[in-house]
């Protein structure tokens, strides 16, 4: 591989000059331009190995970012293609994990942590610290009131029916494992995950 | 799925039903294309659409949505009267033989021990007859009339071709060439593999579809071995790892059970799960069950989970009721009986029945917290967005958290496929704005609870106070921390009775075989143990050596249980040990223990002479045609109509439908009837999205830009709808208005002499995202679920259709 | 491996000299789309738009899975749906993965007034340079296969270029690389030849008597062909000609006229000149030919 970004920069310039040239007839002139048609686009990005994030084949992937992860450089992925070395996909990849890149990029990815007071009609950014602690603070409101440490037999049942958790479906099994210790030490039982739907 | 993905390409007829795996999962279809061009394999679609899957397929037959088990005990009919199937397999290694209980009995659509009133069974008549030993008796001659395969014979009787074509709409001829091609997999050496997806499990008889299918698979001998199988496909990344960590209502981590309110005791609790073999020399591996439960309860509760506290069972949520469903979530919550809700990367707005419930509901919800990487409408259920979300804000006193996450490329961790691989994968870059893991978010949920919990008290807090968490970085813990509890480690030096170390404290667990019931070891979710070991992280190994390129890849990843890839692969293998199919055999016995290219399902060092039967979680050692107690609706799958059908059940009129699935009054009354809504609908995926999410991705918003329906020309025609012209699709439930794709690719079928009409409903639209706005398909399908799952019947439920007019623009 | 360079040409629109062609050892590489194990899924669109850099808008639902509803200066790879009723009135769903088929002997090549513009490398690929487009049109014309579209902004024809970046880095191109089911499949001209011979093998042994490979020699071959399960009919497939050509005057303006004209005549005179002798004998559509008017931002009046 011959281009470096650097070299991207240089060529283009060349080829500028060039097609001004070519306009006017001058055909012999082209070559200059010629090494630069197409630069490959992923010389010297960083590879990192993951997963799609979509269905259940799990098709190794290939994420291609900008920089190479010196200490001024901030990562930004820029291209995403299958892993060759999977034995599943072989490389290959869907038309959703094609455009994984779009996924991640979406405009509508989530930023800030936003809030929505009772009645309001819109969402305003708040701070982590406000988001998390007003959440804890209506949980155990909501869990002391309406935990049922006995059930109308007078068995022991140590539930709380009053608030219910869906689990993600593409998070890894480490947040999976840490999310069921949580809500079952609460002692939540409406709890489900995407297995279904 | 029982196989490997690249194992499908092993394969001699490939049976794509309820599912669409090309559409739904093109990289995992390719060993489907391998199997055609290596393996001469013939591919069979049923569905009752032609699909981009019926595109490459050999036979194509259209099935009414709702009425595979017809089809399926139409094809166990025809296996057991031609008389084609691997004898020696279903001898040897099904409960074909076993006897079953005086008093069990099917009549008139209902099986002994109906209770009207509970909707429900009471099972005890759905078993074996047992000897003086507490065996189950066996009649290997298959004469006994009351021997399960007799019992089968007589139960799947009614199914003649005739009745199949009269309930299914598939034409005869090719209800029969495609039970030839089954039956040619009968041979030892030849092996069909089922592929299903949602097609399958979202019905009120889901789980007996699947275990119809699974049957079928039995009496051919196809589970175990090379090119077999049942093959859930899944939908989601880790939804299988989600499942398998227990994040369900009723669930612990690898398959174990929430106790019960009668269930008082750990005694009591365990008392039913000794799991004793039903036949001699068995080897019921759920014996186990108390050594998995304490090391999780050690995982979970660390020192305060001792013997004398009962390894803190009584921490644990008790279970009423069969569990907290979504269904039931939602019923819930419209009876005011909820305040709050936690949706992580989960979109109930879109994915659930009957959409003007779920709204409804979530507005009645004093709190509302959605963890998410993307804008989802659940989030925005409250604000106003038109006809597609008429809401009214003002209306609405729920307060709502919007939480932006990391997504996939922006976090470490491993994922579960469905053929069970746990993959590690490593992050990128770091998520957009002030976007934060889900990691990081629980714990700061947790931290900020247990810190009020310790400074105020309130309603019962020592799990909260006393749950393990002993992570070097508190506020986010490592991935890999977190991997190791599951995995498992020693506690104490653990000693051999020679009194020799065999396992350090503190060291990690090389397997499940380690585990205890003493105290002394832990491990969070037991079928991954063997995961993350002292050898290091095996969800990390890339190396894809496939040996006879048999489609394993034993050192890729890990595999759970204890890296198998192949499940119940013992029955690759003949009663004697070797391979039925001498061609790509598995593992075998080689004079002192069982070996080959996978990982023995069996205990390795067992003898064929032994007679222990291969499948080893079963306590009778072998594959069920009879489910004894295990189903909610009996112990044979039987044909019921979809809750909203526009047939009678011809094979018995009174009862219509899954006579134990619940129904709520409220979703009852919002059945809609085939005199005002007479066509059938049925929900699906277009391969161009995925759910909710790509609508998000500028390039599937112009793959697959806008909502459609699918109709068939003669409706069509009928209603007078042009290409592209604009519908209204209304069940009772609600409406969606949208361009209509008049194809070919759905044609009437003739059910019971009448003609049906399928309607085709893409899920993916909805309000948020760069994909026009639409409709979601919820607005029209029903809120009633499986019997034994509760999986919404998003697959045969009624519409009407008229043409409309375009909205404004 | 090196980038594609002017001595790998082999040829250069409207050029009097004879590109060097100093690395004419290379292989020809090739492209072999098989119908039979194409499922439709659009992963070859996707990947070559990720690839590419290519977003074009979002459309509407048009009655049809082909979407966008046709190829565009963002949408340099289409697949194309068919349902088509077989003599024996069995549906078959026939998909095609419409694209640029690098002829052999390329037409829009043999069209193109601006020097450079369109070059052919000696390994088959024909690439468009934008720089040197003076957005004419003529390769649209000039394409039997009607490919080549003109982006009403900066006035440049675009089409796939089988990933020339890609390959000259000793990659794949990125439909071939993404397509989940092998349906796209890439190597040396002849491996996909022979490849193809053992497709349409096994489609015959399943009863596709009329099998075939799709390599045009109309156009000289192609570096990008299909095995089809009725080769007996490609029109079948939405519309692939049954057996394209190149416009005779074409041929005979690449040979004499061109650069005649080109040392003789400004470019605008040149365009006008050459659009009205060439609408006759070009066998492009009446609709293409609209549509290459309004793409050309011409009015209405007859050609």
């Amino acid at each position: 591989m011959t281009l470096s970004r650097r070299g991207f920069i240089q060529i283009t310039g060349a080829g500028l000059a060039a097609s001004s040239l070519g306009a006017l007839g001058f055909a012999a002139a082209g070559p200059a331009l010629a090494d630069s048609m197409r630069p490959f686009k992923l010389t010297h990005t960083t590879e990192t190995r993951n997963t799609c994030t979509y269905c259940s084949v799990a098709c190794g992937i290939l994420i291609y970012s900008l920089g190479d992860r010196s200490l001024n450089a901030t990562s930004n992925i820029m291209h995403i293609e299958g892993d060759p070395d999977h034995p599943v996909n072989r490389g290959t990849l869907c038309p959703k994990g094609a455009a994984l890149l779009d996924i991640v990029h979406a405009p509508t990815r989530l930023k800030v942590p936003k809030y929505r007071a009772p009645g309001s009609n819109e969402f305003k950014p708040v701070s982590w610290d406000f988001a998390l602690g007003r959440i804890a603070a209506l949980m155990k409101q909501d869990r002391d009131a309406n935990f049922i440490a006995k059930n109308a037999a007078g068995t022991t049942v140590n539930r709380w029916l009053s608030t219910g958790m869906l689990a993600a479906s593409a998070s890894s099994s480490e947040t999976a494992y840490l999310t069921w210790k949580v809500a079952r030490s609460f002692g939540m039982l409406v709890f489900d995950n995407q297995a279904r739907v | 799925m029982t196989n490997t993905w690249q194992d499908i390409k092993n394969a001699n007829v490939v049976l794509v039903m309820g599912g669409n795996a090309a559409e739904a999962h093109p990289c995992g279809f390719k060993w489907v294309i391998h199997a055609k061009i290596e393996n001469h394999a013939k591919l069979i679609v049923v569905d009752p659409r032609f699909t981009r899957t019926a595109a490459v397929a050999d036979v194509y037959a259209p099935i009414r949505p709702g009425t595979d088990i017809a089809f399926l005990n139409g094809v166990i009919r025809y296996l057991l009267e031609k008389d084609l199937i691997q004898h020696e397999y279903v001898r040897a290694y099904t409960n074909a033989g076993l006897i079953v209980k005086q008093g069990y009995g099917f009549q008139d659509g209902l099986f002994s021990g109906y209770k009207e009133d509970t909707r429900s069974y009471d099972k005890t008549s759905w078993d074996y007859e047992l000897d003086g030993q507490g065996y189950a008796k066996v009649d290997d001659t298959w004469q006994d009339p009351r021997c399960v395969i007799n019992l089968l014979r007589q139960h799947v009787d009614r199914y003649t071709p005739q009745m199949v074509s009269r309930i299914c709409g598939t034409p005869q001829d090719k209800f029969l060439e495609i039970c030839a091609l089954f039956a040619t997999t009968a041979p030892p050496d030849k092996a069909l593999t089922s592929l299903f997806a949602l097609g399958w499990t979202q019905h009120s008889v889901g789980a007996q579809n699947i275990r119809a299918m699974a049957m079928v698979q039995l009496l051919l001998g196809n589970i175990g071995v090379a090119g077999g199988g049942m093959n859930a496909l899944r939908g989601h990344s880790n939804i299988q790892g989600l499942t398998d960590v227990g994040l369900l209502s009723a669930q612990m981590p690898g398959y174990l059970l929430l106790p019960k309110d009668s269930e008082l005791t750990y005694q009591q609790y365990m008392a039913t799960r000794q799991y004793k073999p039903l036949r001699p020399g068995q080897v019921s591996y759920w014996q186990n069950y108390g050594k998995f439960f304490v090391s999780l309860q050690k995982a979970i509760y660390g020192a305060a989970a001792r013997a004398d506290n009962d390894w803190a069972y009584d921490w644990l949520p008790k279970v009423d009721g069969g569990g907290y469903d979504i269904i039931r979530a939602f019923e819930m919550m419209n009876n005011g009986q909820m305040n709050g809700y936690i949706c992580q990367g989960f979109n109930p707005l879109q994915a659930f029945p009957d959409r003007n419930k779920i709204r409804r509901g979530l507005s009645k919800l004093k709190y509302l917290v959605v963890m998410d990487p993307l804008d989802t409408e659940t989030s925005r259920f409250w604000e106003n967005f038109g006809p597609q979300n008429p809401s009214d804000p003002a209306k609405i006193q729920t307060e709502v958290f919007q939480l932006p996450t990391s997504c996939f490329a922006e976090e470490t961790g491993s994922l579960v496929n469905s053929a069970r691989w746990l993959q590690w994968h490593w992050k990128a870059a770091d998520p957009p704005g002030e976007a934060q893991t889900d990691i990081w978010i629980m714990s700061g949920i947790f931290h900020r609870m247990r810190e009020l919990y310790r400074k105020e008290g309130g309603a019962f807090p020592d799990p909260i106070l006393n749950l393990t968490w002993d992570y070097t970085n508190p506020t986010d813990p490592d991935p890999e921390e977190l991997a190791k509890d599951m995995n498992g480690r020693a506690l104490v030096d653990i000693k051999d009775p020679s009194g020799a170390v065999t396992l350090h404290a503190g060291q990690l667990l090389d397997g499940f075989s380690q585990l205890r019931d003493d105290g002394m070891t832990t491990s969070g979710c037991w079928i991954f143990s063997g995961s993350f070991t002292e050898k290091g992280n095996q969800m990390a190994r890339r190396d894809a050596t496939d040996p006879r390129e048999q489609g394993l890849a034993p050192n890729w990843a890990w595999s759970w249980p204890a890296n198998r890839r192949v499940m119940y692969n013992r029955a690759s293998a003949d009663p004697a040990g070797k391979a039925w199919n001498p061609q790509k055999p598995i593992i075998e016995w080689n004079g002192s223990k069982w070996a080959g290219i996978d990982v023995p399902d069996f205990v390795p060092t067992i003898p064929p002479s032994d007679a222990a039967g291969p499948f080893i979680m079963n306590a009778e050692g072998s594959g069920r045609l009879f489910a004894r107690d295990q189903m909610a609706e009996g112990p044979f799958p039987e044909h019921y109509e979809p809750f909203e059908s526009p047939s009678p059940n011809v094979l018995h009129p009174k009862v219509k439908s899954n006579p134990a699935a619940r129904v709520f009054a409220d979703d009852r009354a919002a059945f809609g009837s085939s005199a005002d809504y007479p066509y059938v609908a049925t929900t699906y995926r277009l391969t161009e999205h995925f759910h909710f999410w790509t609508k998000h991705a500028l390039i599937n918003a112009v793959l697959q830009p806008e909502q459609f329906i699918e109709i068939g020309e003669v409706l069509a025609k009928e209603k007078g709808i042009g290409q592209g012209g604009w519908v209204k699709v209304s069940s009772k439930r609600g409406i969606v208005v949208c361009k209509a794709y008049v194809t070919k690719r759905i044609k009437p079928m003739q059910v019971d002499g009448k003609p049906v009409h399928v309607i085709g409903v893409p899920i993916h639209w909805g309000f948020t995202g760069q994909a026009r706005k639409g409709y979601g398909a919820n607005n029209l399908t029903p809120s009633v679920g499986d019997a034994n799952t509760q999986t919404p019947e998003f697959k045969a439920f009624l519409v009407n259709i008229e043409k409309a007019s375009a909205p404004p623009a | 491996m090196a980038g594609l360079q002017s001595q790998d040409y082999i040829r250069r629109s409207a050029s009097t000299l004879t590109p060097p062609s100093i690395r004419n050892h290379e292989a020809e590489v090739a492209k072999l789309i098989d119908v039979s194990r194409c499922i439709g899924c659009k992963a070859c669109q996707s990947a070559c738009m990720e690839w590419n850099d290519l977003r074009g808008e979002v459309g509407h639902f048009e009655g049809s899975y082909d979407n966008p509803l046709d190829l565009d200066p963002s949408t340099w790879t289409l697949m194309r749906f068919t349902e088509w009723e077989n003599d024996k009135g069995d549906l078959e769903w026939l998909i095609r993965k419409d694209g640029c088929m690098h002829c052999e002997d390329p037409g829009c090549l043999k069209a193109c007034p601006a020097p450079g513009a369109i070059v052919q490398y000696a390994n088959g690929i024909v690439d468009f340079n934008s720089d040197a487009c003076i957005g004419c049109g003529y390769c649209v014309k000039g394409c039997p296969f009607d490919i080549p579209r003109i982006n009403p902004v900066d006035h440049k024809s675009y089409k796939c270029t089988l990933c020339s970046d890609r390959v000259a880095v000793g990659l794949e191109p990125a439909c071939v690389k993404a397509c989940p089911t092998g349906a796209i499949m890439f190597g040396s001209k002849s491996d996909m030849t022979a490849w193809a011979g053992e497709r349409v093998a096994e489609l015959k042994s399943r009863g596709f008597a009329d099998a075939g490979l799709y390599d045009p020699a109309g156009v000289g071959g192609t570096h990008v062909m299909y095995v089809l399960q009725h080769a007996d009919r490609p029109s079948i497939y939405a519309g692939l000609p049954d057996s394209p050509q190149i416009s005779p005057f074409i041929q005979g303006w690449k040979g004499v006229l061109k650069p005649v004209a080109l040392a003789g005549l400004a470019l605008a005179a040149i365009a006008g000149f050459l659009h009205s002798m060439i609408a006759g004998p070009n066998e492009v559509q009446a609709e293409d030919e609209a549509k290459g008017r309004r793409l050309l931002g011409e009015g209405d009046e007859a050609p």
